[in-house]
């Protein structure tokens, strides 16, 4: 058994509706994250990711249950659970190394300004932007702006990495490189992620475990998808594995379809939000090649 | 690149001429209108000796651009003469205004920004203390001055009294506005970070907020030098609007004009010096 770190326990969102009452964004969800596993959540827009992924970074309470980060609930942000935001919210007035060091500063506040610079540094080397330390973040392109708030994120050296769509404004290039690099470094670290994403092929790249999200209003965590691809996977390989269309089908189809349907398919059938099925989609026919997909 | 550059070089030539322009235009219409020789009218010489020149050679009582020149000149190389209390330089009298606006100002900014801190941060002093600004703001600072006399007894405070109330309001309502307004991501990454909430004053709101509280800042220099002027005719004793209203006493336009003049030169530093300040904490998004 591998070790939880985290553990969301019957968590409820309830926002007052504009008739009166309440409407709930979801209710009683339950999720677990091992150490070192990266998770990424999928869902149609407005069904509550982002309001997961802020109690679980503690910005924002839940109306009931709880989050447990190894063996104690949280009440607020820490240090130890880091989010890179996916405007990036880097300090316009502070340089490149500015914004780091201030991180860096908060989490060691015993050290030395040449040793938080020295911590600082070395992560904004691992991003790739030494030589930009002392740009401005109005200086910088988007995809050099998300690079920042990587590094300061890791700089932090946290048990959790938080990440809300962290993507998603940037091109499919520097998408792509980012992502690279992004994996490079947890796969490295071991670093525990969830993150969210739109985007089915960046879950498959980078996910261990995907978590499928229904529409709201609430939503709730249909499946866990197991991710049958081997870990030192390539980005460009990837699509010849003979499990990556099994996958990649099972989650557009949820995209498509199941996330609108999934409260009608599960009318009558017993379900246990405390255990959601755990589906590990493999293609039916071993190493056969996808066939081809017949046009509509 | 260079090409802008020019174009930029030439366009701020191409200002400068043609303000020079409208300034000696300006002068030489002055100049005309004042030095004008109307027909010498026909009266008693002894009349004509009470009246002066103004009246028998149909010299304007308006003071043309020389004149006007050559008493500066003698503001300027003599600032700081002391013949009692009704014959002043003009640096004096303006050390005088500037050291109440200076006072008042300071005093606004010690009670306006913290307070309007506490206004931007919570909902509840925000409504609480909103009836009483709606009211105070748009009162005319000179409408406090009998209270202020009576209160404080003493025509100095109460000019920095009254300098103070009408510079406090825009430093105020722009802090709060400015706090307030403080993008909630970077209170977040402060929240992430377990940063106190001193430190987050500090460290975020106000690097966020100041360049809000510094346009604030600056337009309240902007009416505390209007407000001194008015405030210093009323109270007396020193001060350029004093200066100004006791020239007029002794009908010297000449005079009341060069006291115009470093007014609005007074004013337009005073709004300059803000201005870079601004500059200096405005970051770019
Ligand atoms: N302050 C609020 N008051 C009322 N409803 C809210 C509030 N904040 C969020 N919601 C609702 O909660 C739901 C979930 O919002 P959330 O931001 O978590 O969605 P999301 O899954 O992250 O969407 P997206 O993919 O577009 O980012 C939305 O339907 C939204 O309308
Ligand atoms: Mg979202």
């Amino acid at each position: 058994m591998t070790e939880k770190l985290i553990s969301i326990e019957a968590i409820a969102k309830r926002y007052p509706a504009p008739g009166g009452g309440q409407t709930a964004v979801f209710e009683n969800l339950w999720l677990g994250i091992n150490r070192g596993e990266f998770v990424c959540m999928i869902g149609h827009s407005g069904c509550g990711k982002t309001t997961v992924l802020n109690i679980l970074a503690g910005l924002d309470a839940p109306s009931e249950g709880v989050v447990i980060v190894d063996n104690q609930a949280i009440d607020g942000p820490a240090l130890d659970r880091a989010v890179i935001f996916q405007s990036h919210a880097l300090l316009p007035w502070r340089s490149v190394l500015g914004n780091v060091a201030y991180a860096v500063g908060a989490r060691h506040k015993d050290w030395s300004k040449a040793r938080i610079k020295e911590h600082a540094e070395k992560f904004i080397d691992l991003v790739g932007l030494k030589g930009s330390e002392y740009k401005k973040p109005s200086e910088l392109s988007g995809g050099m702006k998300q690079r920042v708030g990587i590094a300061r994120a890791l700089s932090l050296e946290p048990k959790m990495l938080l990440m809300d769509e962290p993507f998603s404004a940037l091109d499919a290039l520097t998408r792509g490189t980012l992502q690279d690099e992004v994996r490079g470094i947890c796969l490295n670290t071991g670093q525990t992620v969830f993150m969210i994403t739109h985007d089915v092929d960046e879950a498959i790249y980078l996910a261990d475990k995907i978590v499928l999200m229904t529409n709201g209003p609430e939503a709730q965590i249909a499946e866990i998808v197991e991710n049958p691809l081997p870990k030192d996977r390539e980005r460009n390989q990837i699509h010849k594995h003979a499990d990556y269309y099994a996958i990649r089908n099972h989650l557009i189809d949820f995209l498509v379809s199941r996330s609108r349907t999934f409260k009608d398919e599960m009318k009558g059938k017993p379900w246990d939000p405390m255990n959601v099925p755990l589906v590990r989609p493999v293609s039916e026919t071993p190493s056969a090649p996808e066939p081809m997909r017949k046009r509509a | 690149m260079t090409i802008q550059k020019a174009n930029a070089m030439t366009l701020s030539f191409r200002a400068a001429v043609v303000s020079i322009l409208i300034l000696v235009l300006f002068l030489g219409s002055w100049h005309l209108a004042t030095s004008g020789t109307g027909t010498v009218q026909q009266m008693d010489p002894e009349y004509a000796k009470l009246m002066g020149l103004t009246a028998t050679q149909g010299k304007s009582a308006m003071p043309g651009p020389l004149q006007v020149g050559a008493t500066l000149w003698k503001h300027i190389t003599n600032p700081f003469y002391d013949n009692g209390p009704n014959d002043k330089g003009l640096g004096i009298q303006l050390a005088y205004s500037i050291g109440r606006v200076v006072l008042g100002y300071l005093l606004a900014v010690i009670v306006a920004i913290p307070l309007g801190f506490l206004i931007g941060m919570s909902q509840l002093m925000s409504r609480a203390l909103d009836p009483f600004i709606q009211v105070l703001k748009p009162i005319s600072p000179l409408a406090w001055m009998p209270l202020a006399l009576y209160t404080i007894k003493d025509s100095n405070y109460s000019a920095i009294f009254v300098i103070f109330i009408c510079s406090v309001w825009p430093m105020l309502i722009n802090t709060a506005f400015g706090v307030a307004s403080v993008r909630k991501e970077w209170l977040n990454v402060a929240r992430t970070l377990e940063v106190g909430a001193f430190k987050r004053a500090f460290t975020v709101i106000l690097p966020a907020a100041a360049p809000t509280i510094l346009t604030g800042m600056r337009i309240s220099i902007g009416i505390a030098w209007l407000v001194i002027v008015a405030a210093e005719m009323l109270v007396g004793g020193t001060g350029i609007g004093y200066f100004v209203w006791n020239e007029w006493n002794n009908l010297s336009i000449t005079n009341v004009i060069n006291a115009i003049l470093v007014i609005g030169i007074v004013g337009m530093i005073l709004d300059q010096l803000l201005a870079r300040a601004a500059k200096l904490v405005t970051y770019p998004e």
